[in-house]
């Protein structure tokens, strides 16, 4: 649905993004994730025919976002980083614009005017003028101006962002809702987002792609170390029995304690991450009889992934 | 054409829902009534002078006397209504950001730019217009000729375009509104005056600084002629704006 290839952005000596290479699926939604800088919305920019590229290009439906622009911006509906409107018009008006702008032919214009009235959950104010409304209602509006026309492609840049934390639930909810009907990238620079909304995510930092796949599979690939987290009773001489019997086992890489509440002691164990041992440490601790209280592995969070992925990449 | 007409009617309406348009509008036609009411005034001193003495009688008519020092003073108001006019267009949505959505919709440049300045010229031609209840005046009064009348008229309404085709460009290049109406007002002020330094320029330079003059080729207008020359130069003064309006645009740059 969408293919960058080489795409490239310099501002004067200053690079937006390099070379970037990646392919959108028709009903996916992409997460762009990088810290404030990285090149989210200049890319954006570029997809939406806005900015030129400096080199490169990127298809959308087949067709180049510099020879055939205006195919591209018919396919693309747009909320851009501020989600700047035009305050002064009415929610209706606004849209009416929006409607005759894109094109809608105007039979159809109020049918579909109404239907994204009602997906976005404007009903209530759309005979408002746009500046008395929410930061929440106005970002609804940003996403009923871009789904207008029923576009294809849904970019949606930081569509979170500045909004209050119950705002931010409904619109996430929102755009999950279109996203099992169209292919939708959105950015942000916020790790759960991504990964409560999109089936696939593509990291960037200094203007450069550093990785792309699923949540999960990031997780997965990018876990260095699995950590496991034990409580048992500290009772007699069994934190140094256990401590000993931790060490013994192949895989165990680092042993950590320190005390818990309630008469408990917490012991960290860093392992490899290629073999689960979860099992063998709990049958050699029960076997010893040491009063084992708890024993998980600690998921390890795209937030931590997304740490190592950027210190890594700036050492 | 029926997104330029979106963008035409959006525009207008922005005009009319605030009050500014109207403030504008009847500020512009205070101040021409006020040059009007003066130079009638003045135009009556000198009749009565001219019942006394009849060779001062010679030069005088409603023409030369009251409409071409009324349509010389209308356009040095306009100076200064039609920046005020245009420097919001373009200026105000790169502020806000909503230009750069505005060209990422399937509308063109073009449609977009001419959309708001025929806009901005629609309300400039309203202004205009009222103003034409200072000869209806007249009229009803005396028997001026209409002839000169109507090219007069012809030629402020060329020249007004002009100017707004420089108050949109000037909006086009920056994102502040000040900014964009000093602009368009220097340069105005700079194609009306420059006919001032013809008399101390050399003979070929002196032609070709006419050449540049707005007021030079409103000349003939106000006498009941219309000029292929002066008609010619206006349009591609706006012409050539308009143009440079839509090369200041980034996109059009780059995209087809
Ligand atoms: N208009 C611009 N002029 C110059 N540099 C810019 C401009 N826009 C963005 N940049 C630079 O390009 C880089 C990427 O910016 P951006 O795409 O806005 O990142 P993000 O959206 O991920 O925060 C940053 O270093 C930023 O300073
Ligand atoms: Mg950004």
């Amino acid at each position: 649905m969408i293919r960058v290839e080489n795409l490239t952005k310099y501002y004067g000596e200053t690079v937006g993004v390099r070379d970037l290479n990646f392919q959108v699926e028709t009903g996916e939604v992409l997460g762009f994730l990088g810290p404030n800088g990285a090149g989210k919305t200049t890319t954006m920019k570029m997809l939406t025919c806005y900015l030129p590229p400096s080199a490169g290009t990127a298809k959308v439906s087949g067709f180049d976002i510099i020879e055939q622009s205006m195919e591209v911006r018919k396919r693309i509906g747009y909320l851009p980083e501020r989600n700047p409107l035009y305050t002064e018009m009415s929610v209706r008006a606004y849209l009416g614009f929006v409607a005759r702008v894109k094109g809608i032919r105007p039979p159809a214009q109020r049918g579909q005017i109404d239907g994204v009235i009602e997906r976005c959950g404007l009903e209530t104010v759309h005979r408002r003028t746009i500046e008395k409304l929410s930061k929440g209602y106005q970002q609804r509006v940003g996403i009923a101006q871009a789904i207008l026309g029923d576009p294809e492609i849904l970019i949606l840049d930081e569509p979170t962002l500045g909004l209050d934390p119950k705002q931010i639930i409904e619109i996430r909810q929102l755009i999950r809702n279109l996203g099992g009907e169209k292919t939708v990238v959105l950015s942000s620079h916020i790790l759960p987002e991504v990964s409560q909304v999109c089936n696939r995510v593509i990291i960037i930092n200094h203007g450069e792609l550093i990785a792309v796949d699923t949540p999960d599979n990031l997780r997965s690939r990018l876990a260095k170390a699995a950590i496991l987290r034990l409580a048992f009773r500290d009772e007699g001489d069994a934190a140094a029995r256990a401590s000993r019997i931790l060490e013994s086992i192949k895989g165990v890489l680092i042993v950590r304690q320190e005390p818990g509440g309630d008469n408990a002691r917490i012991f960290t164990v860093e392992c490899a991450p290629d073999r689960d041992i979860r099992e063998e440490i709990a049958r050699a601790l029960v076997g010893e009889r040491i009063p084992l209280l708890e024993l998980y592995r600690e998921e390890l969070s795209l937030e931590d992934i997304f740490l190592q992925l950027v210190t890594e990449e700036v050492s | 054409m029926r997104k330029l007409s979106a963008v035409y009617r959006k525009e207008l309406e922005h005009y009319f829902q605030s009050i500014s348009a109207y403030v504008m509008i009847s500020l512009f036609l205070a101040l021409a009534g006020y040059f009007f009411y003066s130079i009638f005034r003045y135009y009556n001193y000198l009749s009565f002078q001219a019942g006394r003495e009849p060779s001062l009688a010679d030069n005088l008519n409603l023409i030369e006397g009251v409409m071409r020092p009324l349509m010389s003073n209308v356009s040095v108001v306009l100076l200064f209504a039609i920046p005020m006019l245009t420097m919001r267009l373009l200026a105000e949505e790169k502020r806000q950001g909503t230009f750069e959505l505005l060209l990422t919709y399937p509308i063109s440049d073009f449609e977009a730019v001419m959309g708001k300045y025929l806009a901005a010229l629609s309300v400039f031609a309203v202004m205009l217009g009222g103003t034409l209840m200072y000869p209806a005046m007249l009229a009803i009064f005396s028997d001026p000729e209409t002839g000169p009348m109507v090219t007069s008229y012809i030629g402020l309404f060329l020249m007004g375009a002009s100017f707004v085709a420089m108050g949109i460009f000037f909006s086009s290049i920056t994102s502040s509104q000040i900014v964009a109406g000093a602009a368009t007002f220097a340069v105005a002020l700079f194609f009306l005056i420059i006919g001032w330094a013809a008399p101390f320029a050399g003979p070929t330079l002196s032609k070709v600084i006419a050449q540049f003059s707005i007021l030079e080729h409103f000349d003939s207008f106000s006498k009941g002629i219309v000029n292929l020359p002066d008609v010619t130069y206006y349009v591609f003064i706006t012409a050539f704006f308009i143009f440079m309006t839509l090369r200041s645009l980034e996109s059009s740059h780059w995209r087809t």
